[in-house]
C-alpha cells in the first residue's frame, strides 16, 4: 500500500524554509497580550463559576455533589445561551484559550454544531452533528477514567483491600 | 503540432474572442473593503433572504450570470455554454445556476483557479469556433467556505496568522467572438496550469501551497510565449494572500524573473489591514469578483492595457488533508488585453 | 480570598492552553482533548485534587477539572461496587454536565440561528 505521508524532499524542505522565513510571526508583545487575555477571560469565567457554587451551597444549602452539578449545569446553559445569541464565537476571538479551555467552551463546542447543522434536520443535522467537535472529549475523558478505574481496582486487589 | 500551440503548455488566441460583457456581486465585508463601488450589486444579507447559506450562495452566482447576460441584451437560450464551478461539494452553486440558466453546462473544478479555468476554456471554444456566445462564472461564500472546510461559525476559536478570509462574492464573463459588438476586451493568450506540490500540509496557510504553483505557470507563460514580465502592465494572482504574495516575489526571484510593482494579488486588495483578515481574501469569488468589476474598469479606462490573470487553486479535500496529504495546486493563465475597435 | 486563588489558578490553566494555540499546531478541539486527558491523569496521581481542595473552581470549571470529576467518580464507583464501577463512575459523576450540554445544545439549534462570522 502507498502510504500518503511521504519522506518530504529535499526541495520541499528547502521551500518549508522559505515558508517559515516569510510567514507571519507573532511579536513577543502580542503573545503576551493573547496570554494576559486568556488569562484574564479564562480567570473571570472561573469566578463566575465560583460564584454559582457559593450560591448553591449557602442560600440554596445543595451538599457537595449536587453544588457541582449544580454550576456546571448553570454555567453550561450561560454557554448555551451567548453561543444562541451569537456572542461566545466573538468572546472566543477576543479570549483564545480563555474561553475554550472552561466548561463553558466544552459546551460552545457542542452548542455551535447543533446550531449550525440545524438545516440539514433536527435528527441527521442536529442530533448526528451535535458532538462533531466534542465528541472526542467524551471519548477520551470517558476512556481514561475507566483506565483509571480498572488500575485503581487492579491497585487494591494487589494491596489487599 | 497543432497550430495555435505554443511551447509546452501555453496557446495563442488566435481569433482573438472579446468580453462582451462582465458583473459581479460581493457580500456585506467585501463592500466595506478597499473596493467598495467596483462591483455591480452587494448585499447586507449574507444568506440574500433564502432559507441557507448554501441556497444564497447559488442565489448569489445565478444573479450574477443574469447581470452579465443583461448587460449584453444576450437571452439564456443564445448562451452556447456555461462553464463554471464553486468551492462546495459537488460544485451545488454552479449546478444550482445551471439549473436554473437552461444553457448547456460544463462543470469545473479548480478551487480558487476557477475563474481562470473557466475562462481559459471559454476562449478555447470560441476561438476554435465551437461556441458564439460562453459564460464563465464562478463564486464563493465565508459562512459555506467555513461550515464545509473548518468549523460551525459559532464555535470560539481564534484563527491563525497565516489563515485567510473566503470572501463572499462572485463573477461572471460573457465570451464571444472576436468580430462580435462588445466590449475593447479581448483574450490574447492562455496558459493551462500543472498540479505542483511542494508537500505543503498547513491548511491555514493555502498561500504558501499555491504559490510555487503560481511561479510554475507564470514562467512557463512567459518561456512559452518568449515574453518578459515587463510585456504586461500588470500581473494579478488570485487568492495567494500576503504570505503566498511574498513568497510568490521570492520562487520568482530564485528564477531570475523580478516581479516588482507590476505584480498584484486580490487576496491583498479586497480587504484592508483594518479588516482583521490575517493573511488576506481567499476563495474562487476572490479573484472572480476582482477581476469582473475592478480589474476589467481599470481595463476600460485605459490604466491597464495588458494584463495577465492568474488564479490559483488548492485541491486539496478535507479527508485527505485529515489523512495527512499534502495540499496539491494548480494555476491557470490567461491574456487580457485591450484593443478599440 | 478565595476569589483571587480562583482567578489566579483558572487563569493559568487558560493560560496554558494560549501556549499551546500559540505554539503548537492544535485545533481548539485537540486542546480540550488533551486538557480532559490530563485532568483524569493528574488527579490519578494524586495531583488535581490539593489544586481542587485550594482553588475551587478555579481548578473545576477548566476541562481539566472535568477530567477530575471524571476520574474521582470512577475511583469513588470502584471503592463501592468493585469492577463495574469503572465503567460507571466516570459517567455517572459528570452525567448532568453532559446531559446539559446535549439538552442545551438542542434548544439553543431549536430557538436560534447561527450568524456569519464579522
Amino acid at each position: 500500500m502507498r502510504t500518503l505521508h511521504r519522506e518530504k524532499t529535499p526541495e520541499a524542505r528547502e521551500y518549508d524554509e522559505l515558508v517559515q522565513r516569510v510567514s507571519p510571526r507573532s511579536s513577543a508583545g502580542s503573545t503576551a497580550l493573547a496570554l494576559v487575555k486568556a488569562f484574564g477571560v479564562g480567570g473571570l469565567i472561573c469566578c463566575v463559576g465560583q460564584a454559582i457554587h457559593d450560591l448553591g451551597a449557602g442560600p440554596l444549602g445543595l451538599d457537595d455533589k449536587a453544588v457541582s452539578a449544580f454550576t456546571s449545569t448553570a454555567l453550561i446553559f450561560l454557554s448555551a445561551l451567548l453561543t444562541g445569541l451569537g456572542l461566545y464565537d466573538r468572546i472566543g476571538k477576543f479570549a483564545g484559550a480563555g474561553s475554550i479551555v472552561p466548561i463553558t467552551g466544552f459546551a460552545n463546542s457542542v452548542v455551535s454544531p447543533a446550531m449550525e447543522f440545524k438545516r440539514e434536520g433536527y435528527v441527521l443535522g442536529v442530533g448526528a452533528k451535535m458532538f462533531v467537535v466534542a465528541g472526542p472529549v467524551l471519548v477520551y475523558g470517558i476512556t481514561a477514567s475507566v483506565l483509571y478505574g480498572v488500575i485503581y481496582y487492579v491497585i487494591r486487589l494487589v494491596q489487599g483491600g | 503540432m497543432a497550430e495555435k500551440k505554443r511551447g509546452a503548455q501555453s496557446v495563442l488566441l488566435q481569433n482573438r474572442p472579446r468580453v462582451l460583457s462582465f458583473a459581479s456581486m460581493a457580500g456585506p465585508k467585501e463592500a466595506e473593503g478597499p473596493l467598495a463601488g467596483t462591483f455591480d450589486e452587494t448585499f447586507t444579507d449574507d444568506t440574500l433572504g433564502e432559507k441557507s447559506w448554501e441556497r444564497g450562495e447559488a442565489k448569489m452566482l445565478e444573479h450574477t450570470v443574469d447581470l452579465a447576460l443583461s448587460k449584453a441584451r444576450v437571452y439564456a437560450d443564445a448562451v452556447d455554454a456555461f462553464l463554471g464551478g464553486d468551492l462546495l461539494n459537488q460544485i451545488v452553486s454552479a449546478s444550482y445556476t445551471a439549473r436554473q440558466l437552461g444553457a448547456p453546462f460544463l462543470g469545473l473544478y479548480g478551487a480558487c483557479s476557477t475563474m481562470a479555468e473557466s475562462l481559459l476554456l471559454g476562449a478555447l471554444l470560441v476561438d476554435g469556433g465551437y461556441a458564439d456566445r460562453v459564460v464563465c462564472a464562478t463564486c464563493s461564500h465565508f459562512a459555506t467556505a467555513e461550515r464545509q472546510y473548518r468549523f460551525p461559525l459559532e464555535l470560539g476559536n481564534q484563527r491563525t496568522p497565516t489563515a485567510q478570509w473566503t470572501v463572499t462574492g462572485a463573477g461572471a464573463t460573457l465570451l464571444g467572438r472576436g468580430e462580435a459588438k462588445g466590449l475593447p476586451l479581448r483574450l490574447t493568450a492562455a496558459t493551462i496550469g500543472r498540479v505542483v506540490d511542494k508537500q505543503q500540509t498547513d491548511i491555514n496557510n493555502m498561500g504558501a501551497a499555491m504559490a510555487p504553483a503560481a511561479a510554475d505557470t507564470l514562467l512557463a507563460h512567459l518561456r512559452d510565449l518568449h515574453r518578459s514580465v515587463q510585456d504586461y502592465d500588470l500581473i494579478v494572482t488570485g487568492d495567494l494572500g500576503c504570505v503566498g504574495y511574498d513568497l510568490m516575489c521570492l520562487l520568482c526571484e530564485q528564477k531570475g524573473v523580478s516581479l516588482d510593482e507590476r505584480y498584484i494579488d486580490c487576496g491583498c486588495e479586497v480587504f484592508s489591514p483594518e479588516q482583521d483578515v490575517h493573511a488576506g481574501g481567499s476563495g474562487c469569488g476572490c479573484s472572480a469578483c476582482c477581476l469582473n468589476g475592478w480589474l476589467f474598469r481599470r481595463m476600460l479606462s485605459g490604466e491597464i492595457r495588458r494584463l495577465l490573470f492568474l488564479a490559483t487553486g488548492a485541491l486539496m479535500s478535507t479527508t485527505t488533508s485529515q489523512q495527512g496529504e499534502s495540499i496539491p495546486a494548480i494555476a491557470h493563465a490567461v491574456t487580457l488585453e485591450v484593443e478599440e475597435g | 480570598m478565595m476569589y483571587a486563588k480562583v482567578f489566579l489558578v483558572g487563569g493559568l490553566i487558560c493560560a496554558a492552553g494560549q501556549l499551546l494555540l500559540l505554539y503548537t499546531n492544535l485545533t481548539s478541539a485537540r486542546i480540550l482533548v488533551a486538557f480532559v486527558t490530563a485532568g483524569v491523569v493528574l488527579t490519578a496521581l494524586g495531583l488535581y485534587e490539593p489544586l481542587v481542595e485550594w482553588a475551587g473552581a478555579g481548578a473545576t470549571v477548566p476541562l481539566t477539572g472535568f477530567g477530575y470529576s471524571l476520574a474521582t467518580g470512577a475511583r469513588e464507583a470502584v471503592e463501592e461496587s468493585g469492577l463495574l464501577g469503572a465503567l460507571t463512575g466516570g459517567v455517572t459523576a459528570t452525567a448532568a454536565g453532559i446531559a446539559a450540554a446535549i439538552v442545551f445544545g438542542y434548544l439553543a439549534s431549536v430557538l436560534f440561528t447561527p450568524h456569519t462570522k464579522r
